[in-house]
């Protein structure tokens, strides 16, 4: 296969794409993708899939690359999106943001370091006055979707992507609601003289 | 009601935000010169250090950047 310049293959791919091209890129699209999900639970006809289905996008795209990389990175990550959107899309069809958050709420709550028998009864009174805290702060300062989200992300591990479809949003608008949760959080604790850092340690030290 | 562990995510996150932080769109618009400097040997936390703190942050785009990476290391001669 020859190597082209990004120049050679944004020519060659414009419409009507050669049919040679394609067969180039898909040859690295699959060969690529099939490295990269060795260890992911995925068949050659899901490689198939997605390996089509980036191909369209690349298609489609293809004014929007600005030539900033190289064609074939540019071409790879375009279809890494398309196959770990499916492959979270799998992992997590079954779940509801309803139900991974009310199974957060009835499950642990009560923090490991409070049922530990070990640790110092006085760090351990520190520790559930702390935790008491941080859920009031939350509380005031973060909107219902702020919190869900950020119950869904963080305690769910629910991928964003994920998050976003289930609350009728983006990947992207779920990132900046996540990122005004976090000013804000930081804001008022810095108010309070309370720092991350140290609460982090005082956990730590559990 | 959050759990000792995401209460403990939380914070390592509140600690790292920053004002301005770019979004997953601005990510992965920059993402593939980003895996082309990094693949280069260039130090891509100065040279894009929105998306390498981007990167620090978002798993889905951290996931990406990894499995992309992965795939063009295979690849290089």
């Amino acid at each position: 296969m020859s190597e082209r310049s990004n120049l050679e293959w944004c020519e060659i791919l414009a419409p009507p794409p050669d049919n040679a091209a394609i067969t180039d890129l898909r040859i690295i699209l699959v060969r690529g993708l099939r490295y990269g999900l060795t260890e992911r639970d995925v068949t050659e006809a899901d490689l198939e899939d997605f390996v089509q289905d980036a191909l369209l996008k690349i298609l489609r795209e293809l004014a929007s690359f600005r030539g900033e990389a190289r064609f074939t990175t540019w071409a790879q990550k375009v279809a890494v999106r398309v196959a770990l959107s499916e492959l979270r899309r799998k992992r997590w069809r079954d779940v509801s943001l309803q139900d991974l958050l009310t199974r957060q709420a009835d499950s642990d709550f009560t923090p490991a370091v409070l049922t530990d028998p070990t640790p110092n009864p006085e760090q351990k009174a520190v520790q559930g006055i702390m935790m008491d805290k941080i859920q009031y702060i939350i509380a005031e300062e973060l909107t219902e979707r702020q919190r869900q989200a950020m119950m869904a992300v963080m305690q769910g591990g629910m991928p964003l992507e994920e998050v976003a479809v289930r609350m009728g949003t983006n990947r992207n608008a779920l990132y900046k609601l996540l990122h005004d949760a976090r000013k804000r959080l930081q804001k008022r604790m810095m108010g309070e003289g309370l720092s991350p850092d140290e609460i982090l340690a005082m956990f730590d030290e559990a | 009601m959050p759990s000792q562990s995401s209460v403990q995510s939380m914070m390592r996150a509140i600690a790292a935000t920053r004002q301005i932080e770019i979004g997953c769109d601005e990510c992965f618009e920059q993402l593939d010169r980003f895996v082309d400097l990094k693949i280069a040997g260039e130090n891509v936390e100065e040279a894009l250090p929105l998306v390498w703190q981007h990167l620090e942050r978002c798993n889905d785009c951290r996931e990406e950047f990894e499995l992309l990476l992965s795939m063009l290391e295979a690849a290089a001669p």
